[in-house]
């Protein structure tokens, strides 16, 4: 026995109904004003494009150097897993695999999830990992920091910029686009447009 | 009267995809009949769960402002910087937006975090009927901010990336990096195992 109309507030646990939404539209809680859901147009196609943007963003971001820099002639540049990389020689490893996942792993783990749940759901096909690859990219999410890890390039860009001479690179320019990307498309995307594919079973006799 | 929760009519939803369904009798775990994702009312074991890895969080709190986050060489000599006197510094070369930034993010944020998550934790502990709504907010705020602490780790591996010219000038991570990112993983684990909903259930009357 399921209730598909009745919605549980994540945030307080209040029960409400849900509600059409016009386009652009957003349920908030009526008791603790969490957001509930979202309705927007062509959810699906959208999020598609721009995980698709963001895909080409992230091989970009990865492929050239993030900033480069020059002293006295000497210049060097870095991609991110080489500054993971350097940090694991110099025996920090675990704050070197802290920034591998957090800035390249999970952020690829978001993307590439996305995408192989959203080109079938576009063909009009429900793929059978559908859930356990959802829930990956849920638990991945707040541990992906492109955002965070792009500040921190231009603090360090600052900070540099005092001894020796900082170039942007073109990895920098693809990283701000990828982290427009990413938030458009996870606030673009309505879980419920997802859900609504899966069959609700009949729950399984208690055993 | 009490506000209808799913858990006061003996309903469930499932956290991964929302569908609210007839929680298992006898509290009994069950399973989501639309994803197969195991059930629970609320997070297991959340208040425990949040006060240990606070308590984790707060111990490697202290090396990982004491001990050095940056180890900077150069002809000129050795200099070794802590998150504090890295925010110094950034403030005395005149850049004082940014130093503000990174102190907020590095210094204020987890400190707050640990604070204002004890809180939580206790006053659902208490089953506090006080401020319902501010503390839901609360934790909102610390969701939302606990990532950005994350800052100084990500701009101690770019430098040492970028600044790796033998004796000319050489910057390298200190331990205090580790500590600290450590502090920030524990936290982000922290406000994740806590569930707002238990702020609410306080308001729930007591019916076996």
């Amino acid at each position: 026995m399921h209730h598909s109309a009745l919605i549980a507030c994540h945030e307080c646990d209040l029960l409400q109904r849900e509600v059409p939404l016009p386009d652009g539209g957003k349920a908030i809680c009526q008791r603790c004003q969490a957001t509930l859901y979202t309705q927007s147009t062509d959810s699906i196609d959208r999020a598609l494009a721009l995980m698709l943007a963001a895909a080409a963003l992230f091989a970009i971001g990865n492929a050239f150097p993030v900033v480069s820099m020059e002293i006295q002639g000497h210049r060097t540049e870095a991609l991110v897993w080489q500054g993971a990389w350097r940090l694991h020689q110099e025996g920090e490893s675990l704050v070197g695999l802290m920034v591998f996942l957090t800035a390249l792993v999970f952020p690829l783990v978001q993307i590439a999830g996305m995408l192989a749940i959203l080109v079938p759901l576009r063909l009009g096909l429900t793929p059978n990992y559908l859930v356990p690859a959802y829930r990956t990219i849920e638990q991945v999410k707040p541990w992906s920091m492109v955002e965070v890890f792009m500040l921190g390039v231009l603090v360090s860009l600052v900070k540099l910029a005092h001894m020796a001479k900082v170039v942007p690179g073109i990895g920098m320019w693809a990283f701000f686009g990828l982290i427009i990307a990413l938030a458009w498309a996870s606030s673009t995307l309505n879980p419920h447009e997802v859900w609504a594919r899966l069959e609700v079973r009949e729950p399984e006799p208690a055993r | 009267m009490t506000a209808p929760t799913a858990a006061g009519y003996g309903l469930v939803a499932c956290h991964v995809c929302e569908l609210v369904t007839r929680a298992p009798r006898g509290g009994a775990e069950g399973v989501c009949p639309r994803c197969g994702a195991q059930l629970h009312s609320r997070k297991p074991n959340a208040v425990a769960r949040t006060w240990a890895l606070l308590i984790a969080a707060a111990i490697l709190y202290l090396p990982a402002n004491i001990e050095p986050v940056m180890i900077t060489s150069s002809f000129l000599g050795t200099q070794s910087d802590t998150i504090l006197s890295g925010v110094a510094y950034l403030y005395h070369s005149g850049s004082w937006p940014l130093a503000v930034l990174v102190f907020a993010a590095s210094i204020l944020v987890p400190l707050l975090k640990l604070i204002a998550l004890s809180y939580l934790a206790a006053s659902v502990q208490s089953r506090s009927r006080a401020n319902l709504l501010q503390r839901t907010r609360l934790y909102r705020v610390l969701e939302f901010v606990g990532r950005w602490s994350m800052l100084d780790v990500f701009v101690v591996m770019v430098l040492a990336a970028l600044v790796n010219m033998g004796s000319l000038a050489n910057i390298q991570a200190g331990r205090g990096a580790m500590f600290f990112g450590g502090v920030v993983v524990l936290t982000m684990l922290a406000s994740m195992s806590f569930d707002p909903r238990m702020i609410w259930d306080a308001t729930r009357e007591e019916n076996g």
